[in-house]
């Protein structure tokens, strides 16, 4: 097998405009488009505060939809990551209120420890479930957020886990409300976790193989690949990421309820989508999912700035972008086949 | 370049004429300026290769598919079919290659399926049970109409397939590779119901490359190559060796290297009783070093099953040796890391991600290698992409191609070079020229060739018995599950290979699998 003919020679840049993915700038031009319509709406909805601030309230949603990004991308799904927001920030303010370590701060690096390693825990049991047991995701995890909620619930006896030491809850209450360097530590959180899920996802093999997978199981098992572990991880990363969302979340209000994290997993699910994540697998955007997250709460901001339909309806409203975000992929993705 | 036969006897109306037809597909035109007439009454035969547009030609006819260019004329007007359906109703029916049925619905439920027969608000079962059974015995076969079709062979379904396409009230039957799964008795017992509608007046188009097959029933034959038509002519004029130099358009002795004895005596693999359950049952069989060992037989007679359990896709029992010492493959990466390595028949399916990059498909079973710590190392895998291109002579417009977008063949090179990447020292090629083109055929063939020449052991698994003849030193044939023949030397013909694939020579064979248990 002998002479080719493949031409190694960069395109010009007149193709590359051309060849620029739509489906990955899509969501970023929507966001753009919202910023539009929200300064139209109101002046104050540009400024830098109010942005900043919107971009805080997204980040539990921004945090557990990147780790959604990777389940989603490797074919799977998962119902359980608000239920079990809420059984990993119970779990974690017992644990602080337990008093099992001395020393607030220390006890207060020990609860974190918690958090992860239960979200990982229950990131296992989901992924360990659907892959051991080949059950479909979308029944295990619907099983798994009834459990976790349930739990939830029984460990609150019904009501709600606040966190008793007020000196803790000061000493906490920084992660959420506190800046560094003129942003919010949320905004930081939210920055580093898109850099390291961009850094697995697109630079390691791990992150190779959950595309693989996502792409074709098949393929992917007669490459050698372990794929019933590569699945398995992505529920520990989504569970992680759960974890760390609560972390953010257990200093804004200082207790998990039994309505913590209601419908978040809706909410993921749909700032994956509308972030260019094909539903179907084989596509993982983590910087799109953020833009997803973002968008979805400025929406929100831009229904309560302005007066013209009810902030009653943020619901429908998402519900609606959502559908559109699926048309507009569909239609992309035929562009790009013909 | 086409030559239309003007002088068939057998003068009347054409039913169906196609009149200067083309369809392309984007930039690629996969059919070009097809004039065909058929006849009332006859069976016309398409014949070519591979990609020669034979299936796309019969779903312009059918109305699967609109043409680019040109008009499809019944009894002398044209029509336009927007739909499948929209040909029926005009009497045009395709019996499709694939099995296009319910598996969990019953025999007759398929066949009515649709068109169900109803009294009053409730379906009858009772009467459609009742013309099942005897629209499948106007086939030659009994088969209980209450049956699911899961519980059917591969053979029986098609038959069942067939008595649905023909519930329609048609005047021209389509069959596209009818007997692709059939032994030479069901062959026969298809071939009288093509005599009987052939009497009945009804035309029937023939597509199949059973070159002997479509002398014994055709009347005309119109052959097909890379999208034009080459000629129509009266079956009488045609040998098969014709059709095949026709289809080929040039040598067929050429198509393969010269056959090298590069076989050594130092067995590289040996399976010993080897089972896969539900596919294979007891296969022994020793593969050499430098040799290219093929495995034919019908489809479903577990030839691919059989390999996926050597490498570890699919549980099995049994023993494997590798150059004398036993080893046992639980996952497809420790045969990988033995130096065993299986190419699917599935490419698509199982072989490559369509939806992603020649690069991420080539190094995907070898990343580790083009890793620095965590890190994928883009500019390795892009020189390895860059060595697999020249080495494989991979043909693409651009490097970020998907691989879905490359013809058949440079799939299959590209899976060829993903797979070669883990330095195998045993390499399966399960069916390694479906769908691919002559030209990428013949460097395949010299890829396999020269893989042996340099010590290397493979093994091929074909349907094309040519291309086992062709390319092999040994031929084992496997039917229902086992290993029941071998065929070496001079014996390597058709003739012999099919007669262990269908079962023909029953003792002999036994003979061979009482030797070797």
């Amino acid at each position: 097998m002998s002479d080719t003919k493949t031409s190694t020679a960069a395109p010009g840049a007149a193709r590359k405009l051309a060849d620029l993915d739509m489906t990955a700038l899509a969501p970023f031009l929507a966001l753009a488009a919202l910023f539009v319509l929200g300064t139209l709406v109101n002046p104050n909805f540009l400024s830098v505060d109010n942005l900043l601030n919107v971009l805080t309230r997204s980040s539990f949603i921004a945090i557990i939809a990147v780790g959604a990004t990777f389940v989603i991308s490797a074919g799977g799904l998962d119902l359980s990551v608000g239920s079990m927001a809420a059984l990993v920030a119970g779990i974690m303010l017992l644990f602080l209120n337990s008093g099992a370590v001395d020393g607030n701060m220390a006890m207060l690096c020990a609860g974190v420890v918690v958090a992860i390693g239960v979200g990982a825990l229950a990131g296992l049991l989901n992924g360990a479930i659907i892959t051991i047991g080949r059950i479909e995701p979308f029944i295990v995890t619907l099983g798994t957020m009834a459990i976790f909620r349930s739990v939830t619930v029984w460990l609150a006896d019904g009501g709600s886990i606040a966190m008793k030491s007020p000196e803790m809850r000061s000493l906490f209450r920084p992660v959420y409300t506190g800046s560094f360097l003129g942003l919010p530590i949320p905004v930081w959180i939210i920055i580093v976790v898109g850099l390291l899920a961009a850094f697995i996802l697109y630079k390691t093999s791990f992150g190779r193989h959950v595309i693989a997978v996502g792409s074709n199981e098949d393929v992917a098992r007669y490459s050698g690949i372990h794929v019933n572990r590569v699945r398995a991880l992505t529920y520990v990363l989504q569970g992680v990421c759960v974890a760390i969302a609560v972390i953010v979340y257990i200093p804004r209000l200082g207790a998990a309820t039994t309505t913590t994290g209601l419908l978040w997993e809706l909410q993921a699910i749909t700032a994956v989508v509308i972030g260019g994540t094909a539903l179907r697998g084989g596509v993982g955007r983590v910087w799109g999912t953020i833009c997803g997250a973002f968008m979805l709460e400025v929406v929100g901001n831009i229904m309560v700035l302005s007066n013209i339909v009810s902030e009653y309806l943020i619901g429908a409203v998402q519900g609606t972008i959502i559908i559109i975000a699926m048309l507009v992929q569909r239609t992309l993705q035929k562009k790009k086949q013909s | 370049m086409t030559t239309i036969d003007t002088k068939h006897q057998s003068a009347g109306q054409p039913v169906l004429e196609a009149r200067g037809i083309a369809k392309a597909f984007g930039p690629v035109e996969v059919l070009t300026d097809i004039d065909l007439t058929i006849l009332p009454g006859e069976v016309h035969a398409i014949i070519g290769e591979n990609g020669a547009g034979k299936s796309t030609l019969m779903k312009l006819l059918s109305g699967h598919l609109k043409p680019t260019r040109g008009t499809v004329a019944m009894d002398g007007n044209a029509v336009e079919f927007h739909n499948p359906v929209d040909a029926e109703h005009r009497g045009i029916v395709l019996v499709h290659q694939e099995i296009l049925l319910a598996p969990d619905l019953t025999v007759a439920q398929n066949i009515f399926m649709g068109r169900e027969l109803r009294r009053g608000l409730m379906v009858n079962d009772r009467e459609m049970n009742r013309q099942a059974a005897e629209a499948v015995r106007s086939l030659g076969a009994e088969i209980d109409p209450t049956v699911p079709v899961s519980r059917l062979s591969i053979a029986r379904r098609q038959l069942v397939q067939i008595a649905r396409a023909l519930q329609v009230p048609h005047r021209i039957v389509i069959f596209d590779e009818p007997t692709a799964s059939l032994t030479p008795i069901e062959t026969e017992a298809l071939l009288n119901v093509i005599r009987a509608l052939r009497a009945k007046g009804v035309a029937v188009l023939y597509i199949s490359h059973r070159l002997p097959e479509v002398a014994a029933i055709a009347d005309r034959i119109t052959v097909l190559r890379d999208g034009k038509l080459v000629t129509t002519r009266a079956a009488s004029e045609l040998q098969p060796v014709d059709m095949a130099r026709l289809m080929v358009g040039r040598d067929m002795s050429k198509l393969y290297p010269e056959r090298e004895d590069s076989a050594g005596h130092e067995a590289m693999l040996e399976v010993r009783n080897f089972s896969v359950p539900g596919y294979a049952k007891d296969a022994s069989f020793v593969l050499r070093k430098g040799e290219i060992l093929g495995f034919a037989g019908l489809i479903g007679a577990g030839r691919t099953e059989l390999f996926e359990g050597i490498v570890g896709l699919r549980t099995h029992h049994g023993e494997v040796l590798l150059e004398g010492k036993p080893v046992r493959f639980k996952t497809v990466r420790d045969s990988m890391a033995a130096g065993l390595v299986y190419l699917s028949e599935d490419r698509k399916g199982k072989g490559l991600l369509l939806q992603q990059d020649l690069r991420t498909n080539l190094t995907l079973a070898t990343l580790d290698r083009f890793t620095r710590g965590p890190l994928i190392e883009r500019k390795r895998e892009n020189a390895g992409l860059d060595q697999a291109i020249t080495d494989f002579d991979i043909r693409a417009r651009r490097r970020d191609l998907l691989a879905g977008q490359l013809s058949g063949g440079n799939q299959q090179k590209l899976l060829l070079a993903k797979m070669m990447l883990l330095e195998p020292n045993i390499v399966i090629i399960d069916e390694p020229t479906r769908g691919i083109d002559i030209g990428t055929k013949e460097q395949i063939y010299k890829f396999i060739s020269e893989l042996a020449k340099s010590g290397k052991s493979v093994v091929v698994i074909s349907s094309e018995m040519q291309e086992l003849i062709g390319v092999c030193h040994r031929i084992l044939v496997m039917r229902s599950q086992r290993i029941v023949g071998e065929v070496t030397g001079d014996a390597m013909t058709e003739d012999e290979i099919v007669v262990y694939a269908t079962g023909v020579k029953v003792n002999e064979a036994e003979l061979y699998s009482a030797e070797n248990a």
